[in-house]
């Protein structure tokens, strides 16, 4: 992986003026990958929008860390739930 | 324009605190917030409605002057200019829109736009107090794409203006009603260095006058003569990829139906598969007999 595809877990902490103890607990919940390279943290590219979606529900909404975690597990749930809709009304069309 | 009640959108009293007003913000927030309502559009314009209210009452200059001028709005600046003329002493709001420059477009979504009233009475983000949610990767953008089925059914490329840039996009042939693709880095210029979001494109599949779709099948009815289904014969038949002959075999059922195989959809990015087409027969009875064709049938029915 480049760098040009990882964030320093610093940048973005302080960009958001987060602590680095967010972000470690979130990846302590298996609910964010870090990669290390010479002792430093970074955040893959791919993370970056869950992410910033669960730093938003903590500091906007004032959701705790494992507030956050439960509706990441949850959301991800609608999302599957959602397409699997998706193709039933897709199949439905084909009766009307 | 309407007048906006903010303090109903809130639900909160016209003296409520500031405290108050963040605590009924954080309520409505959690129930209507674009990350917890996933593809909602009317949770999203109810997140709008609520962070415009937020943003008026939770800076003091703007609640000062919406209390002060509250349905009469229309004529605040005219007000503000009448007695700034008569030498009075006016220390609070600054006159809209002097800051200017704000560019709303970047907030095309997540409780982003403000209401033609505040534009009206604030001048965009007067005053500088537009809270943007955070983010340090670019936001997302997404969009639909109307598809015949005809062009669902075609690897084509179709150019796409977003945000002023013109992108050229390769719609690989099977795509789904519904189905959304993403395209990456093209959503908006992330911050600080931040990367792009990305574009998400969802593809909307009409409905064909000829063919039901289901998954890669698809599915037609075809009317039968009476004469045919009961002697065999031949029919045409439309495919998506032009007219094909049909054998029909004799004594066929009303309702039988028969595969073409590989005459339906293409597979999603899997060049060669095809999923098959199903015809349904339906078939007619002729109408309007002549009497030699009703003796005809009368003798077929006694020999039973």
């Amino acid at each position: 992986m480049t760098t040009e595809q990882l964030t320093p877990v610093n940048e973005f902490c302080s960009y958001h003026r987060i602590e680095y103890t967010v972000i470690s607990t979130f990846h302590d919940a298996g609910l964010l990958e870090l990669n290390t390279i010479d002792q430093v943290s970074y955040i893959p590219v791919y993370e970056l929008p869950r992410l910033e979606r669960m730093i938003r529900l903590h500091t906007e909404l004032g959701i705790n860390t494992e507030g956050v975690e439960a509706i990441t597990h949850l959301l991800e749930r609608i999302d599957m739930m959602q397409q699997e809709m998706q193709v039933l009304r897709n199949r439905l069309r084909s009766y009307e | 324009m309407a007048f906006v009640d903010y303090y109903k959108i809130l639900g909160v009293e016209k003296t409520a605190s500031e405290k108050d007003i963040k605590n009924a913000y954080r309520k409505l927030a959690r129930k209507y917030h674009p990350d917890l309502n996933p593809n909602d559009t009317e949770a999203n314009k109810k997140f709008q409605e609520i962070n415009e209210a937020n943003e008026v009452l939770t800076d003091a200059e703007k609640r000062k002057k919406y209390d002060q001028y509250g349905e009469n709005w229309q004529h605040a600046d005219a007000y503000e200019q009448a007695r700034q003329q008569q030498g009075r002493s006016y220390s609070g709001y600054q006159g809209g829109g002097q800051q200017g420059g704000y560019n709303f477009e970047q907030f095309g979504e997540d409780g982003g736009d403000f209401s033609e009233f505040f534009q009206s009475m604030f001048g965009g983000a007067a005053g500088g107090g537009r809270r943007q949610q955070a983010r340090y990767r670019g936001q997302d953008f997404n969009a639909q794409l109307q598809l015949t089925l005809q062009e669902a059914a075609q690897t084509h490329k179709q150019t796409l203006t977003v945000n002023g840039k013109n992108i050229r996009i390769t719609i690989p042939a099977g795509v789904e009603n519904g189905q959304t693709i993403k395209i990456a880095r093209h959503g908006s210029p992330g911050v600080n260095g931040g990367p792009a979001g990305d574009l998400y494109i969802t593809f909307m599949v009409a409905d064909d006058v000829r063919f039901k779709r289901r998954g890669n099948d698809l599915l037609a009815t075809v009317s039968l003569d009476l004469y045919t289904a009961i002697l065999g014969g031949e029919i045409t038949a439309d495919t998506l990829t032009g007219q094909v002959k049909v054998k029909v075999k004799p004594e066929t059922q009303n309702g039988t139906q028969v595969k073409l195989k590989g005459k339906g959809m293409p597979v999603y990015k899997k060049d060669g598969d095809f999923g098959d087409m199903y015809l349904t027969y339906n078939i007619q009875i002729p109408t309007n007999l002549t009497n030699e064709q009703i003796e005809l049938f009368k003798q077929l029915a006694n020999r039973k």
